[in-house]
């Protein structure tokens, strides 16, 4: 069971090189707050999840879910202030991070965990020609001399099959359309071939044609360096296309985590369920799409009790008491609802 | 079927492109939406799909008069309306309304809700005379499900769902018969992309709306539309009715399109058929001879290159297609909910 509930297992132990588990990235009870001049905003209220060799965990939400806040605070490019962690690990083969010299994580970025984002044209640098800094890299981490790291720079352009990359090496992110900027970043991330993936929301950008190039492409390099894959997104359409397993956010904390399959046809939180019935579908010719009544919480004051309280059309007198705590309810999945069992049970 | 208030002839719209500073000469035309016709009947939603860059938003601009074609036409009810000017124009403005895309940029943020919505009144005053003004934004209010005590907020005192539902109030607040709708939820939420979407419609159903929905997601679109059309590269490749698009697509772009959307169903993964496009969409100011989709089709002969086909009933097609070699392909497996 340990699979999925990575809390349940013992306090790692300081360090942990011996640790045998061999967990390639765990976020354990991860708390994040973002102190402004309003007020504190809680964006992340204890979220624990974990991502092994060769899997694809698709980390699902909305705006303000804390989705993105969660990968900024691993790949330790939260921005401080007005962003602070409050409490928690992020331990990359059992180490955490949180608590290594800023030249520890430099080395682990990159070649541990690298991280591609929405919006390619402003991830890259304008000023420098797209082959340069892919090549970059491989002389500041590699030691390359200019012309080996510009022909690794453009095997790579090649991997992420933009066409004529020779010739496109020495072009400006501002040549190229879209989808091959995407391709750009991509190859720059994957570089010194990390061990983990986090993409944010890599495909929100882009036409449905490319996003289904894009995607094939991501999973094709996933599959050959069996990398782990951490796919944020709000788009259940990608992610039931690519996750393994899926972890559902709402106001900072995790309400859901379950394999793909039976997260689709069984969802155990009302918030899951509430997002699988307001999505219009292709192959549907629905009449009323059901809704979540209502908007998500203020980040400064999120009702007591279970967060989805106001909106959950279960609710109960319990969920305004008492947080519910994301609990095992069947063989491989978890649910941060008082009544998961009835909801999982129903027919 | 009852007849069409909105006609769109051969509507063409280029933009030059220019060099130089002070001497600009004109070196290109970017070729936006380069000869479309279509028809909106009373009550209906035609929704209108293709990626960036097909010219759809180009497309909204010219019915809203903001831009005026470079040829063809928009006719409202007989009346050819680039041709209007002063008051003839002000009147159809009455009648024609737009929604944007984006909720954070199309409201003045120095304006309360109350301005925001009485200024079309301040326009218009035939429409409600000044006692009155007060009395109907909060009217307008109700209507989209926003709470009337709201009057004096400003915009980013709301939400993105909920300074949506303000564009559409404004839109609304004249009456219109035709709302266009730019990408009215692609920057919500999916819970509030939902809510607005049910609003949508409860609207038209009170207010016998016909709407022009533009938006590049195919499932939102099959969603509220009655009849679609697909864009690319400025021409409309295919259009019919929202079955004939979503079930028996003849066109190998709108194959393409369907084939690629993700369906949320994990269990379809593998019984899917996926049409992978190569390559980019060609720029519109040199766009491909004959067949816009040439450079992309898995189907492209000879006769695409030399042949612009025609947006025509064709024999493989019971509705308008726009491909030599239109041929029905089941790519979504619909089914009734």
């Amino acid at each position: 069971m340990s699979d999925i509930l990575v809390s349940e297992q013992s306090a790692p132990g300081p360090g942990g090189s011996g640790r045998p588990s061999g967990r390639l990235l765990e976020v354990d009870d991860l708390r994040v707050e973002f102190r402004t001049r309003d007020g504190v905003a809680k964006v992340i209220n204890g979220v624990t999840y974990h991502v092994d060799a060769g899997e694809t965990l698709a980390v699902l939400g909305e705006s303000g879910s804390g989705k993105s806040v969660t990968a900024q605070t691993i790949m330790g490019i939260l921005d401080t202030p007005p962003g602070f962690v409050t409490g928690g690990q992020v331990r990359f083969h059992g180490k955490d991070m949180l608590r290594m010299s800023d030249e520890e994580r430099r080395r682990i970025r990159g070649e541990g965990i690298a991280m591609i984002f929405q919006d390619a044209l402003s991830a890259l640098n304008p000023v420098f020609t797209v082959g340069f800094q892919i090549a970059e890299q491989f002389r500041v981490r590699r030691g390359m001399g200019r012309a080996e790291a510009k022909k690794r720079a453009i095997d790579m352009l090649d991997q992420v099959k933009i066409p004529n990359a020779k010739g496109r090496f020495n072009n400006y992110p501002h040549q190229f359309s879209g989808g091959m900027r995407q391709r750009a970043m991509i190859a720059m991330s994957l570089a010194l071939d990390p061990e983990v993936l986090i993409a944010d929301e890599p495909t929100t950008a882009l036409d449905v044609t490319v996003q289904a190039q894009i995607m094939d492409l991501l999973a094709e390099l996933q599959r050959e360096r069996q990398m782990g894959m951490i796919l944020i997104t709000h788009d259940l359409g990608v992610v039931a296309d690519v996750a393994d397993r899926i972890a559902v956010m709402y106001a900072g904390r995790i309400v859901e985590e379950a394999d793909v399959y039976e997260l689709y046809a069984k969802p155990a939180h009302p918030y899951t369920l509430g997002l699988i019935d307001s999505i219009p579908r292709l192959d549907e010719k629905g009449q009323q799409l059901r809704t979540i009544k209502g908007l998500p919480p203020n980040l400064m004051n999120i009702p007591p009790g279970c967060p989805f309280n106001p909106r959950c059309p279960m609710a109960q007198p319990v969920c305004r008491e008492k947080v519910p705590p994301l609990l095992q309810v069947g063989p491989a999945r978890a649910s941060a609802c008082h009544f998961a069992e009835e909801l999982v049970n129903r027919v | 079927m009852s007849e069409n208030i909105l006609e769109v002839n051969d509507l063409v719209k280029h933009y030059p492109v220019t060099q130089g500073v002070v001497f600009k000469k004109t070196v290109g035309q970017v070729k936006a939406v380069d000869g479309v016709s279509f028809g909106l009947r009373a009550g209906e939603t035609l929704g209108v799909v293709g990626e960036s860059g097909c010219g759809k938003s180009t497309l909204a601009r010219v019915l809203m008069n903001l831009e005026k074609p470079t040829a063809g036409n928009v006719v409202y009810k007989g009346q050819d309306i680039s041709k209007l000017s002063g008051g003839a124009l002000r009147r159809l403005r009455r009648q024609i309304q737009l929604v944007m895309q984006d909720p954070y940029t199309s409201l003045n943020p120095r304006m309360t809700v109350g301005d925001l919505l009485g200024e079309p009144f301040e326009i218009h005053p035939e429409v409600a005379p000044k006692g009155s003004r007060r009395a109907k934004v909060r009217e307008l209010l109700d209507l989209v499900g926003l709470n009337p005590e709201h009057i004096n907020r400003y915009p980013h005192q709301f939400s993105g769902g909920q300074r949506q539902r303000i564009g559409i109030a404004r839109a609304l607040a004249l009456r219109p018969e035709i709302i266009v709708c730019d990408e009215p939820v692609s920057a919500l939420d999916v819970s509030i992309q939902a809510q607005v979407m049910n609003l949508l419609e409860q609207l038209q159903g009170e207010f016998g709306l016909s709407y022009v929905f533009i938006a590049h997601d195919l499932s939102v679109v099959r969603h509220l539309s009655d009849r679609v059309a697909v864009m690319y590269l400025g021409k409309i490749v295919e259009i019919g009715t929202e079955d004939e698009i979503y079930e028996r697509p003849t066109h190998p772009y709108t194959q393409a399109l369907l084939s690629a959307v993700p369906v949320p169903d994990p269990t379809q993964r593998n019984n899917k058929t996926i049409i992978r496009l190569t390559g980019d969409v060609p720029s519109p100011i040199s766009p491909p001879s004959g067949c816009r989709f040439r450079t992309r089709c898995w189907k492209a002969q000879d006769v695409c290159a030399e042949q612009v086909p025609l947006l025509e009933i064709r024999r493989g097609s019971d509705h308008p297609s726009a491909c030599h070699f239109a041929e029905k392909r089941e790519i979504v497996a619909s089914h009734e909910v």
